[in-house]
């Protein structure tokens, strides 16, 4: 990919992560990382998103949000496990209450892992998503002529 | 009076990066009751010091949170040395004082731009994480992590601090203390902050205590429970330590008595700078708990009071290991500052707690 033909939205939700991806995916889009600058904006809202960052693994309560958030966000779409948490539980792997990575609840395009993740991963992480952000939508096009 | 509407107020809601799920039963605008739920990051990581021995918990326990994640490890290892008799080297214990009020540092001016957030001063917010980059950068000189630091250990701490980074984190704190300043004006005397916090989300001082609230959420209806005063570890060296409160208990005083804290703390890194010893930083850790051996303690986490407890068995590992976190104390203060208060308030009332949901739900 030689340029990015969009400045993706982010959206993020905390699983059961233990806040420190999320300020790190916080810090990746404040000054001093400033991804911003790009246009990548942090929404709230699913719809908008084009990207979902998700930190912390998933557990009976959460599952359904995750999966909520996923199937509202609008394709193409692509998402983002942040941190060691979000890949594979991490230290907490055999705790009762964690089923296990973000991949247990929905499929997830990019693993960026760490403890904490650090914002250069997360960067390095989007711009890897953006690739395929672009595939997915050159799919999603060549689908709609084929019809 | 309309009829009464239930508002769904998170898991998923941007003016908080944690899931916290509120129901919000609103007549016309006013909120009248505030239901919290809670359970969307329990991981029952108590549980685990039974599979991993008490020098491996503390990695553990550092993942509570990772806002304080300094301050539980530091408060987990002090309790582990209280059940096993350790006396720690002095030089340990004013470096964990050092690292523990810088994390306070970040924590804060984190809340305070996560604060200019939910009241919609963008750009305030973003001023305030970029301060906090250069704390980060104090952080990573010295502990090599950013947010995780994995730097304390059972009997002392990892790494040691030379006169160079001493120094430079004194002259980085002078540096930030200017900026910091000029943050702290718009905060407290912008009129457009005011309006957005002063006589919002009131609790007296009876309320206070009678929800047995913590931290500064609780020093801002002033109620004095800085634990701090109790002179644990490095803190007992301080020349003058007096907490700071405010009467108003209301949102501004809130924002105000962590505003006041930051330099508070920045004031006692440098006291602890100039008057820490030489000499060792950990000692041997030999042999397990004893089987019933009991030992409690308290931190004064960026949020307020944190208790643990822990039991030996005489094992390595720890047959028991119990925190009680700030936000836990604080929710019922929250849900009684919710009550009555505009639904337009609410993101700044919920935010003023300092919720640190991971902490509570563990």
């Amino acid at each position: 990919m030689s340029y990015a033909t969009k400045s993706p939205w982010v959206i993020h939700y905390d699983g059961s992560s233990c806040n420190g991806c999320d300020i790190e995916v916080l810090a990746a889009l404040c000054p001093g990382y400033d991804v911003e600058r790009f246009g990548i904006i942090n929404t709230g809202n699913p719809k908008h998103a084009d990207i979902f960052l998700v930190t912390g693994s998933v557990n009976e309560q959460n599952i359904k949000v995750v999966q909520e958030i996923y199937n509202q966000m609008v394709e193409p779409k692509v998402v983002i496990a942040c941190g060691i948490c979000a890949c594979s539980a991490g230290i907490f792997h055999d705790c009762y209450n964690v089923i296990g990575g973000v991949d247990q609840a929905i499929p997830v395009d990019v693993y960026a892992p760490g403890c904490a993740v650090r914002p250069e991963a997360i960067i390095d992480a989007v711009v890897q998503g953006l690739g395929i952000l672009d595939e997915k939508a050159k799919a999603l096009e060549a689908n709609k002529k084929g019809a | 009076m309309g009829k009464a509407t239930v508002i769904p107020f998170g898991p998923q809601h941007p003016v908080l990066p944690e899931p916290l799920h509120l129901d919000l039963v609103v007549e016309d605008e006013k909120v009248i009751e505030a239901i919290p739920q809670i359970g969307f990051i329990h991981r029952g990581l108590e549980k685990l010091v039974e599979t991993r021995d008490y020098n491996q918990f503390i990695y553990v326990a550092e993942r509570i949170c990772g806002i304080c994640a300094f301050g539980h490890s530091m408060g987990y290892a002090e309790t582990v040395e209280r059940l096993m008799g350790v006396e720690i080297p002095k030089r340990a214990e004013y470096l964990r004082v050092i690292w523990h009020e810088l994390s306070r540092i970040h924590s804060h001016i984190l809340w305070m731009g996560l604060a200019a957030d939910a009241f919609g001063f963008e750009s305030l917010f973003m001023h305030c994480w970029r301060l906090r980059e250069r704390v980060l950068d104090v952080f990573e000189a010295t502990t090599g992590g950013r947010v995780i630091f994995s730097v304390v250990k059972v009997g002392g701490v990892v790494r040691d601090m030379d006169a160079t980074q001493l120094e430079n984190m004194k002259s980085t704190l002078e540096g930030i203390k200017d900026e910091y300043r000029q943050i702290c004006n718009a905060f407290l005397k912008d009129s457009s902050v005011k309006n957005r916090t002063v006589g919002v989300g009131y609790i007296s001082e009876q309320d206070a205590v009678n929800l047995s609230m913590v931290g500064p959420f609780a020093r801002a209806s002033n109620v004095n429970n800085d634990v701090r005063c109790l002179g644990n570890g490095g803190y007992g060296d301080l020349s003058d330590f007096k907490p700071i409160l405010d009467a108003q208990g209301d949102c501004y005083a809130r924002v105000k008595v962590r505003a006041l804290e930051v330099l508070q703390s920045i004031d006692i890194i440098e006291e602890m700078i100039s008057k820490i010893p030489a000499g060792d930083i950990e000692v041997a850790v030999k042999g397990s708990p004893a089987a019933g051996a009991e030992a409690a303690n308290v931190v004064e986490q960026p949020r307020g009071e944190c208790y643990y407890y822990a039991r030996g068995n005489g094992t390595k590992y720890l047959e028991r290991m119990r925190m009680r976190t700030p936000t836990s104390q604080n929710l019922a203060g929250m849900t009684t500052a919710l009550a009555g208060c505009d639904l337009a308030d609410v993101n700044m009332i919920v935010l003023t707690i300092d919720p640190c949901i991971s902490c509570t739900e563990r």
